[in-house]
Order: structure tokens, then sequence, then C-alpha cells
């Protein structure tokens, strides 16, 4: 039985119990749902979770298990020499698990007959050809050890499936039977139904942060690998970035966390007076019907994707820049530039900076801007000097969210201000950041063995590193007005 | 209550301060306020009452043109301050606030510190020269609301930490930091317990010396106790106009001692 069709069962379990346990529940009062702890659909839910939650759950973890164990038994059919590092091993084990497809394959596609593979052998022809009938390439010649294990593996494979279904179906019923059993008016079902819930939802805020867990450590043990090539004190403070996959690179760290921090702080200086003022002439000082047309238009531009706003840099900012202001103060010739990529990306902030802070300031109550203005202050003066403080931790937070924006972003860089790491002042020249190299060190097929490679990884955990610290300093500061601001 | 003390309290001041003729708001579709004729004199404490929703509020918002920050608002009238009429184009909205103060029903201390508060007219207004002169003007304010002894140790202090009471005072004294000549005040113990109210009151009473205060509230004992003028508000028609005694004791309309004896409202 296949995993979907086991999950088609278990769904048809999950309403068969809702049903039976609330039908179940309102017979046993009769029909008087007064006198049950909880409201009938409780025992409803009851009976369908009981139904399909552990067996669910049994699922999942032996499609986790069963790969697991049938590796370890496979392992015993090869003399040790040919397994002997980690390497060659997992080669084998995906020659196995190829060969093991191909065959169901050629069973399925009806190339072979199931008789027809079980009495396969090696010495009886080049199964690497019959297997190319079928589609499964295979790059050389199977041995006989490979093609025993296949099929030793075709047979686990066959009973944990057949194992498998029969465990999850009785589970299954078990589990109904139970709900069935318990279902009476001094069950508290509603209790059981509440506490799975909230395991639900817990679930989810933790796979959040299980996730940014596995980031940063599988980001770290890469990092590390990279640090036994490549000494720490040069890659932080190196002052040249030059890789050479032939080996003899330099890999310093500041030319590119310099045009990171140059390009965000030029995109920072456009989006956040364009978006602050957007915000505040939208928020208080225009009517209705332009705000209707107003902030939609705004936030259009938020949902144009950056390879997009990459283009635009690259065929109309960079050029414009460079004809008109870069080549005539002689700061010289380059289409990609700080410049270009750092007003860019500021107009790709803009609608994230004002749509946020539009917000934050119609939060702000409508009794301060009363009070402020029965005190004879002016509509702007009641802006600057009540609303916009009391609005000022939403705002910071809304522009530091916007710098961690600026610092990530990749496409816009790589469009329009180049690929050439350099420590240089002069914003009309191009320059790089850590984001475009991150790319580029990994583009390609390489494998992760080479500190040009490992250097990404490196580069990415500084990175993460960078905005972690601005996101921490962002709360903090939220924290610490909000409480003087309430 | 004591209404033979009501009966004797005098109104000594005879000034008009302001004059409000045929003055009616339309909020959109609604017409909140009909025909409305008052005059409030100068340093007198003039109560607004009436059940909910019959205009005493829109009114008072009227007279310093608050209703203009209200986009569906339209005022229709002559309402004039010392004579001069305040929809006059030359009059600034801005200036006129200035001198026609408001306090509000819910307390809403400014997010800054307790001394900023107070300041913040002031200094808009540029109505203290140097440091020493706003101190003045701010401790001078914090006294007269009867705050002063309670926040002079942390005027650094966020006016938002105060309590309720502590918050609506606040918010009296930097009203009256901008040295108004009429004082509104809609509902301003309405949020506060009986403690702050009866401290509120009492600054009321003493404010009466400097300005002229307009009241409205939703307790008859609170317009007994702190007005000299009362006027009785009733689906947005002004009912009846008079001394506080005579409306609480001697009310010449029906609807007027309907209100005060409970029946409607």
């Amino acid at each position: 039985m296949s995993v979907l069709l086991t999950l088609c069962l278990l769904a048809v379990l999950a309403v068969a119990g809702f049903v039976l346990c609330r039908a179940r529940a309102l017979a046993v009062v009769g029909g008087d749902a007064r006198r049950l702890h909880s409201l009938p659909g409780y025992y409803g839910w009851h009976g369908a979770i009981m139904a399909a939650g552990p067996a669910l759950l049994f699922l999942v973890l032996w499609q986790i298990g069963q790969p697991l164990v049938i590796e370890e038994r496979l392992g015993g059919y090869f003399p040790q020499a040919m397994i002997a590092d980690e390497a060659a091993e997992t080669l084998i084990l995906a020659d196995v698990r190829r060969i093991a497809a191909g065959l169901e394959a050629a069973i399925a596609s009806g190339a072979m007959t199931a008789e027809e593979v079980a009495g396969l052998d090696v010495a009886a022809g080049s199964l690497r050809d019959r297997l190319a009938a079928t589609g499964v390439a295979l790059g050389a010649e199977v041995a006989p050890e490979t093609l025993e294990a296949a099929q030793a593996y075709r047979a686990m494979a066959h009973w944990g499936a057949v194992m498998r279904s029969l465990l999850v179906m009785g589970l299954a019923l078990a589990g109904l039977a139970h709900a069935i059993r318990v279902t009476g008016p001094d069950f508290r079902a509603r209790n059981r139904v509440e506490r799975v819930m909230l395991a639900l939802l817990m679930l989810a805020s933790t796979i959040a942060i299980l996730t940014t867990v596995g980031i940063v450590l599988s980001m770290l043990s890469e990092s590390i690998r990279f640090f036994g090539f490549y000494p720490v004190t040069d890659f932080f403070f190196g002052l040249t970035w030059s890789p050479n996959f032939s080996g003899n690179s330099q890999l310093g760290l500041l030319p590119l966390l310099w045009g990171t921090l140059y390009i965000s702080a030029i995109s920072m200086l456009v989006a956040v007076p364009v978006g602050m003022f957007a915000a505040i002439y939208l928020a208080e000082f225009a009517d209705a019907r332009v705000r209707a047309v107003v902030k939609p238009l705004i936030e259009v531009i938020a949902g144009i994707p950056t390879v997009v706003f990459g283009l635009f840099a690259l065929v109309t900012v960079g050029p414009l820049l460079r004809d008109w202001i870069a080549m005539p103060m002689g700061l010289g010739n380059s289409g990609s530039s700080v410049m270009t990529a750092g007003i860019v990306i500021g107009i790709l902030n803009v609608p994230f900076i004002s749509s946020l802070v539009d917000d934050i300031i119609n939060a702000v109550p409508q009794s301060l801007r009363d009070g402020s203005l029965g005190l004879g202050a002016t509509k702007a003066e009641t802006v600057a000097q009540v609303v916009l403080p009391a609005a000022l931790p939403g705002i910071v937070g809304a522009v530091l969210m916007a710098a961690s924006r600026a610092i990530g972003e990749t496409m816009i860089v790589t469009m329009g201000a180049g690929a050439a790491a350099q420590l240089n002042l002069n914003p009309f020249e191009a320059m790089t950041t850590i984001t475009v190299k991150i790319v580029s060190q990994l583009t390609g097929d390489t494998e992760f063995n080479s500190p040009e490679t490992l250097v990404a990884f490196a580069l990415g955990i500084s990175l993460f590193v960078i905005t972690l610290c601005l996101n921490i300093f962002a709360l903090w500061i939220v924290r610490k007005y909000r409480e003087q601001y309430e | 209550m004591n209404d033979m003390r009501l009966v004797e309290r005098d109104v000594e001041q005879v000034t008009g301060k302001i004059e409000a003729r045929g003055v009616q708001v339309h909020y959109g579709e609604k017409h909140a306020l009909k025909d409305v004729d008052v005059t409030i004199l100068d340093r007198t404490v003039t109560a607004f009452i009436g059940p909910s929703g019959c205009g005493k509020s829109t009114f008072l918002r009227c007279l310093n043109r608050m209703n203009d920050t209200v986009a569906s608002a339209r005022v229709e009238g002559r309402i004039t301050l010392d004579g001069q009429d305040i929809h006059d184009p030359r009059i600034d909205p801005v200036q006129l606030r200035a001198k026609v103060g408001m306090v509000f029903q819910k307390p809403n201390p400014f997010p800054k510190s307790i001394h900023d508060n107070v300041a913040y007219g002031p200094r808009i207004h540029g109505l203290a020269r140097g440091k020493a002169e706003l101190d003045a003007i701010v401790e001078t304010s914090l006294r007269k609301a009867a705050l002063w002894d309670e926040v002079k140790d942390r005027l650094d202090a966020p006016g938002t930490g105060l309590s309720g009471g502590q918050q609506q005072r606040l918010c009296i004294a930097r009203a009256i930091a901008t040295s108004p000549e009429v004082l509104l005040m809609d509902e301003p113990c309405s949020a506060l317990d009986p403690i702050a109210t009866a401290q509120v009151e009492e600054l009321i009473d003493e404010l009466r010396a400097q300005f002229s205060v307009v009241i409205v509230t939703h307790s008859m004992q609170q317009a007994a106790r702190v007005s000299q003028k009362t006027a009785f508000f009733h689906l947005g028609s002004l009912v009846e106009y008079g001394e506080t005694g005579q409306i609480f004791t001697n009310p010449r309309d029906p609807r007027t001692e309907a209100y005060i004896t409970g029946r409607i409202g």
C-alpha cells in the first residue's frame, strides 16, 4: 500500500471517527447535549484526532527510520574495502537505490516481469543496457554485490511497506476504538482537543526557531571547516579580495563589508527621508480620496521582483548617473556604481518604510492630536512634536528592518554595482557586497572542499551576524522607548 | 445637595466673553446642533448638561473651532470672542485655540516628560524667554493645577506614568500654561475617582478668578457644585440657560425639570 493510499485511508478513518464519536456522545445522553461535558463537536474532533493523529505520527517516524535501517543492513553486502570511506559508501548506496528503482520501473513499464527481475544475474548479460532501455542510466557496469544489494533493498522495501501499512492501520483503528469507548457525558473532550491544538500551535512556533538554529549550525560547521583552510585573522582583517580557484587566494572580508555598508548607507539615505515623508503625507495630510489612490500605488513597488529593479539600475539609473554626474565631475566612467545600487535599493525600500510608518502613525491615538491642536499647535507642530515622538519606537523598528533588507539585497547589487571588490570612497566606482560574492563563489559545479567555496559560508555567517545585531538593536530600541511612550 | 446655598450664589461678573448666535452643526447628514444662542460670561463657570448625544460636547468644540479638524463637520452661525467673530478669515484657528484652551474627557498627556508636557504650549507660542522663565511658567501652572507637590521631584519622568487623576490635572496644567482666556473642559472628571474629581472641582473653582470656564458634565451634582450658570441641551437644542441655582431649583422648561429629576436622560 503506497503512502498516498495510506493517507487517504487515514483521512477516511478520521472523518468516520468524527461522525461516530459525535453520534455516540449524543446517543449516550439521549440527544440532550447539555448533559455532556463538552459540545458534541468536541467529541467528534476527539474521535478524528485519535484515529488519525497517532497513526500519522507513526507513519512519519517510520518513513524517517526505514531508510536508515535498510542502509545499515545493506552495508553487510559489501566487502570492507569497497566502503572504506564515507564518500565511497554514499556513492555505492546511491547506485543500489537507483538500480532498485530501475528494476521497479522496469516491472511497472512491462519491460521485465517480476520473475525475470528476481532471476537477474550480472553474468547473464549487460544489466546496464537493459536498465538503460527502461530509462535508468548507470555510470558503470553493475558489480555482483551491488545487484545483490539492490535485490535485498527491494525485498526490504516491500516488507517495510507492508508492515508500515498494517501497523498504521492498526494504530488508527485502535485509536478510533479507544475514542469511541471513552466517549461519555463525563469525558472532558474539549480539554483534550484544546490540548492537541495547543501542541500544534507550539510546534508551529518551534519550527521557525529550529530552522534558524539549523541554518546557523550548518553555516557554522562549514565556516569552521573554512577556517581550517584559511587563517581567521586574514579573513576578518584582510584588505584584498581576490579568490583564485587554482589556489593562493586572498579572501579578505573588509572590501566586501565596506561595499555592503556603503551601498546600504546610501540606500537608507534615499529610503528613510522619502519613505517617512510619504508616510507623513499619507497619514496626516492627504485626504481620503488621495490616500485611496496613492497608498496602493506606492505599495505596488513592493510587489516588483528585485531583478526588475536590477534591470532598471543596469539600463537606466547607472548610465544616467555616469553620463550626467560621474563623468562631468570626473569621478569615473563606470556604469555600475555604489550610487546606482544604493539609489535603486533605496527606491525598493521606500514603500516598505512608508507603509510600515503609515500604519504606526495611524496607531497614535487621535486624543494626542486633539490635545496638541487644542493647545493652539499647528498641524505641522503636532506631527513633529507629538505624533512622531509617540511613533518613534515603531519608526526605528521599521527603519532597521529596511536596513536589514538593504544589507541582504543581492540582485540589484549584482546588476547595479558590479563585481569589483575594492576599498574606495568614490561612490561612482563599482564595488560589490557580501551577498554578491556568496553567489559568485558558489555558482557553477563546485564541491565544498576548497577555501574558495567554503568562504561563502563564512561570508554568510558574517552577514547573518550583522543583520542579527541590527534586529536585536531594533528590538532593544523598541522596548526601551515603548515603556516610556505608553 | 444644599439647595438654599445654590439659590444664594451670585454671579459677580456680567461681561459677555463668548456670544453664540444661531449656531448649527451638521456631521454629514446628521443635524447635531440646532440654532443655539448662548452668552458665556467672563470669569464664570458655565456648565453644559444634558443626556448623551444632546450636542453639548459638539457646541463646546465649536467654541475653539476644534470641529474644523473633523472632516464631515459643518458649522453655521456666528460665534464671537470679545466681539470678534471667530470664523472671520482673519482669525487663525491656531491662535484662537491658544486663547480658548481645552481639556478633554480622557487624560491625554503627550509621550514626553511632565515638564515638557506643561512647557509644550508656552514653547510653541513663544511665551517664555529663556529656560528660567519657562520653568517658572511650568511651576506656576502645576501649582495652579494642584499637582506641583506631587511631581516637583520627578519633572523629567514621563507624563504617561502618572495616575489617571494626576494625568488629568497635568492636562489642565498644560492647558493653563498657555494662559488662555477661556478654558473648555469636556467631561474632565468622567475618568476619575471621587477624590481626584474633588481635587479637579476645587481647581475649577479657583480657575474662575482668572478664566472663563465652560465645563461639559454628565453629573448634575458636579454642575450644581462648580458652576454659576448652567445650560441644558436636549436633542441638539438649547432648552434652557440660566443661573445654576435657578435651573436646579426652579426650572422653567418641563424638559429641564424632567431631566433634573431623572425622568429623561
